[in-house]
């Protein structure tokens, strides 16, 4: 650490907000709508009262009824109760950390050229969006070797959709339904890749990784395959940053099978400009074009996934597409896809997500592109360099050998040297204006974290982060207690019951369910004892 | 030497830094970390992008300059609708989506995105009462991706694998429905009347069987009349062991029963209408509401908000029913779930909260009035049939304008042409229905703007 990595002296807001129902005031209002206007009174004025018996609503909604101050001030306060990539270092949520999101590209978002568009209108008045929409494809079709996409998905867990679907389609529709039923992942992709496998009717192999090196068990795999096997998901470097050299012993092998193979590229972050989808022989392969290419999260969403595919594999694409007709000098939507899937999704894709992602890369271009994925597995490396020598910590797998974009690592030691395991220190890094992600179940590494820095954040932040870090490894093993009874310097304190959110008799997940639950403060209500 | 790249994105490109922690590290350089991908696999040479617009002032406008090939609906007096309406976004949701802290916010925990979690919490919880249900979801994707897990729902409650959608849902949906359910979930549809667009009760009487999970209907109709029946139809599918699923638009129910009223026991739908511009049909955000039945939340692939008590009795929230999700449970779970639309959730939230229960009266009222206002002044044109389906209608309205020996294609043209953007063009979608076009009215609908549309549409008519 340098000398002017200082620990922070730090506390979030804490405003103790009231739920929003507590704030109501018979009678305030928030906002008003136009008046009807007489003509249309005298003309329509009945129009409500004619509404047959059933239809017409008895009781007005039971909302919360608000001045327009109120209401702001109520979610200005939650917002600060909320640490955004703009304000913390949230580098400890690896395998999806956000990138810095440009605020020009914000100001393109809410622009009203594209908020004010419908999606019904004529295609002449929305060819800048269109053009966004066809030039971001090429971008795609450039980084990733792939031939087509679709920009459709809302997310990289729909993308996968939209791929699995494919999958399907073309597996019947060559006749295969009951031969080819088996699809391949392994336990460290996207737990959305075997769900959705499953929810299109296929079994599910996961393959583990091999206790060594961390690389997908190569003998496995080959026992695995076999002519039932449909398709290949893959994750390429895994969640533990290690990249399989042998990816395309992979693809080959299934594709002597007969099946598909799916690259699962929802952080793309560290092989941007250094390696593609298509070379490695992928059929499929698919961005989450929010986290490689910058847009805003948005607390989970809206997303934007964009699924590439090689050529044999778009005549199954979502409809439409975004073509450009050269002859006229004009993009359109393209519903000409003879064996499409359909529509996974309303309309054409997250557009405010597309136009971010369109500009960032225009910002950047391939060298920019290239850069921020060789900084970002700078970063990522010197974080590993660093946590290594932690006490209490280790990096599973792969020992001694470089990683990628990010790294899985294990509390194991300490939680059996102190009792402090992942569970305390991601409370207590709250206290230090950080975050740190659980990682994705099963937990195959023990009391797992995943770091995963970006090429966003400088330094000195990384720094920052790693002095909290070794400032609570240090607690865990002097004042155990601080750990176990964090957070202390956060909006809230330690939520230790967990049958609240378990329990069917105690659970409430609206207003609503918690008043026919409960009075006062989680009192259970008299007449249920 | 070229200049060393060094990008406002990326500090740590300067090359100081990068040596120091090269040297840190113990290594020489970047390449190295790089040694593990097989040089076959290797990118060779640069990408083919376009040059970098460096400057902020030179991607402005260059992104601006695109953008003003756009035409934007929003600028215009617009009547498209059908899945996707220009309703008043109020300036309080645009200042609340834009917040950093929401909007750059991902995974926090309950402690540092406690905000995240009591705003999801509490959009749920006024979601619950427009639709007088217990249970809200966390945002789908969209409205058709509520249909359709609600759909999935339905078959696992009941343990049956068949479902029956009415014919008259909206296109799209429909779509997006069978291509989600396929394979393992059939969907056959059921009939309707084409002049009153209600459901055909022998039709729905016939095709019902104890093998029937869910029957699904939409109120309002995409094409903008109200299904009058609804609780026959639920009372149909109850009667063969089947739930009800019913479509419906959150902006109706300030002034219409929620469909749990009539006997709904899954309501899904869109809340694109609540706060959220229409960003070419890509701002958007689903709903699936339900009962306070455990067999019900069970099967939600959603994520669910709960609240829980803290150490120092605050407020706390956190995921409940956590192990039905994909991310407990990977391919033995309810579906999947994963990033989908919560700021749309929050925003929502924000809407409610402003409108209350009279603003959202005042909203169904003015889109009911409104639409029936155009409605009688469109019927007076002459060779125009409107409506030309359904009796009553909420904020849409279907124009046939066969008897007038124009297209809507043209008409729309030249309507564009006057700053109006014309109904919605069904002529490709549904043949049968000739020229026809889907004409939507919101709030922001003035008189003027509607007499403006009529006067318009005398001129092109006779012309």
């Amino acid at each position: 650490m340098r000398a002017k990595t200082k620990i922070r002296d730090f506390h979030q807001a804490r405003w103790n907000e009231p739920i929003i129902f507590d704030l109501s005031t018979p009678g305030e209002r928030g906002i008003l709508l136009p008046e009807i206007e007489p003509e249309v009174e005298a003309s329509a004025g009945g129009a409500l009262d004619e509404l047959p018996g059933d239809l017409k609503r008895s009781n007005p909604p039971g909302l919360p009824e608000m001045a327009q101050m109120r209401v702001l001030k109520h979610y200005l306060r939650l917002s600060q109760e909320n640490l955004g990539a703009d304000l913390n270092v949230d580098i400890g949520q690896g395998t999806c950390t956000m990138k810095y999101s440009p605020k020009i590209n914000e100001q393109f978002a809410a622009s009203p050229q594209l908020s004010g568009l419908h999606p019904a209108q004529n295609e002449d008045t929305v060819q800048g969006t269109l053009e966004i929409m066809y030039q971001l494809e090429q971008f795609l079709k450039a980084i990733s070797g792939m031939d087509r996409f679709s920009l459709q998905p809302g997310g990289g867990s729909h993308a996968i959709l939209a791929i699995v679907s494919m999958i399907r389609a073309w597996v019947d529709d060559r006749g295969l339904s009951d031969t080819k039923d088996e699809i391949i992942t392994t336990i460290f992709s996207h737990p959305s890749n075997c769900a959705v496998a499953r929810t299109k009717g296929f079994k599910v192999i996961n393959i583990y990784p091999d206790p060594k090196t961390g690389r997908p068990d190569l003998e496995a795999f080959k026992e695995a395959v076999s002519e039932r096997t449909a398709a290949l998901l893959i994750t390429n470097p895994e969640d533990t940053g290690i990249y399989n050299e042998n990816i395309k012993e992979f693809t080959d092998l299934v594709h002597a099978h007969g099946g598909l193979c799916s690259y699962d590229q929802a952080n793309a972050n560290g092989i941007m400009g250094i390696t593609r989808a298509a070379n490695a022989k992928f059929d499929f392969c698919f961005f989450n074009i929010h986290k490689t290419f910058s847009s805003p999260h948005g607390c989970g969403g809206p997303g934007c996934g964009g699924v590439g595919v090689k050529e044999h594999l778009i005549p199954y694409l979502p409809v439409p597409l975004t073509s450009f007709d050269e002859a006229n000098n004009r993009y359109y939507l393209d519903y000409d896809v003879p064996k499409t899937i359909g529509k996974i999704k309303d309309y054409y894709g997250v557009i405010p997500a597309i136009i971010r992602a369109y500009a960032w890369i225009r910002s950047l271009g391939a060298e920019g592109l290239l850069e921020a994925a060789r900084v970002a597995v700078l970063n990522n490396n010197y974080i590993l360099n660093r946590i290594r020598a932690m006490k209490g910590a280790e990096a599973p797998y792969a020992e001694g050998e470089h990683r990628i974009e990010q790294v899985r690592y294990s509390f194991q030691p300490l939680k059996e040297e102190t009792g402090c395991g992942f569970d305390e220190v991601q409370r207590r890094i709250c206290d230090f204006m950080c975050h740190l992600w659980s990682s994705h179940e099963p937990f195959v590494v023990p009391e797992p974290f995943t770091i995963e820095p970006t090429e966003s954040y400088s330094r000195e932040e990384i720094d920052e982060y790693l002095a909290a870090l070794e400032k609570i490894i240090e607690e865990a093993y002097t004042n155990p207690d601080v750990l176990k009874t964090a957070p202390h310097n956060s909006s809230i304190h330690h939520i230790a019951e967990h049958e609240y959110l378990d329990d069917p008799k105690l659970w409430a997940v609206t207003w609503r369910m918690y008043n026919n639950r409960f009075e006062g403060y989680f009192e259970p209500k008299k007449e249920q004892q | 030497m070229a200049k060393k790249f060094i990008h406002p994105y990326i500090p740590n490109s300067v090359p100081e830094v990068q040596q120091e922690m090269l040297q840190e590290i113990g290594v020489e350089n970047i390449d190295e970390f790089f040694k593990c991908i097989p040089d076959e696999q290797k990118v060779q040479g640069k990408l083919d992008l376009p040059d970098p617009l460096l400057s902020e002032a030179a991607l402005k406008r260059h992104v601006e300059g695109i953008l003003a090939r756009n035409q934007p609906a929003g600028n215009m007096i617009n009547f498209l609708g059908g899945g996707c309406w220009d309703h008043h976004v109020p300036a309080v949701c645009d200042e609340i989506a834009a917040r950093s802290e929401f909007l750059t916010a991902y995974a926090g925990e309950p402690y540092e995105d406690h905000g995240r979690f009591q705003a999801l919490f509490e959009y749920a919880s006024m979601m619950a009462e427009l639709l007088d249900v217990e249970v809200v979801n966390i945002p789908t994707y969209d409205g058709s991706q509520a249909a359709a897990p609600a759909l999935s729902m339905a078959c696992r409650i009941t343990g049956r694998t068949e479902v029956l959608v009415a014919v008259s849902t909206a296109p799209d949906r429909l779509s997006v429905i069978k291509s989600y359910l396929y394979p393992d979930i059939k969907v056959n549809l059921f009939d309707y009347d084409s002049d009153t667009g209600l459901a055909d009760l022998d039709d729905l009487s016939a095709r019902l069987s104890d093998q029937t999970a869910a029957v699904y209907f939409e109120n309002p109709a995409y094409l903008g009349y109200f299904e009058t029946r609804g609780r026959k139809i639920s009372a149909l599918a109850h009667e063969q062991g089947a739930l009800s699923v019913v479509w419906t638009d959150p902006a109706s129910l300030g002034v219409l029963n929620p469909p749990r009223a009539y006997g709904a026991d899954l309501t899904c739908g869109e809340i694109q209408p609540l706060g959220i511009h229409m960003f070419m049909g890509g701002g958007r955000a689903g709903f699936i509401g339900a009962p306070d039945d455990e067999r019900y939340i069970k099967e939600y692939p959603s994520r669910l908000f709960g609240i829980a008590p803290t150490t120092h009795r605050e407020w706390g929230f956190g995921d409940a029913a956590w192990e039905r999700t994909s991310f407990a449970s990977r391919e033995t779970s309810k579906e999947f779930v994963g990033t989908a639309s919560a700021l749309w959730g929050i925003t929502a939230g924000v809407y409610l909260a402003l409108m209350g229960p009279e603003g959202m009266r005042e909203l169904g009222e003015n889109c009911i009035k409104r639409t029936r206002y155009a409605l009688n002044k469109m019927a007076g044109l002459p060779g125009v049939k409107a409506p030309a389906i359904g009796t009553h209608f909420f904020k849409e309205f279907v124009v046939n304008f066969d008897g007038c020996g124009k297209t809507v294609a043209h008409i729309n043209a030249e309507l564009l042409s006057r700053g109006i953007m014309g109904g919605q063009d069904l002529s490709q979608v549904y043949p049968d229905m000739g020229q026809s076009a889907l004409y939507s009215l919101t709030e922001k609908r003035s008189r003027e703007d509607i007499d403006c549309l009529v006067n318009e549409l005398e001129k092109i008519l006779s012309a």
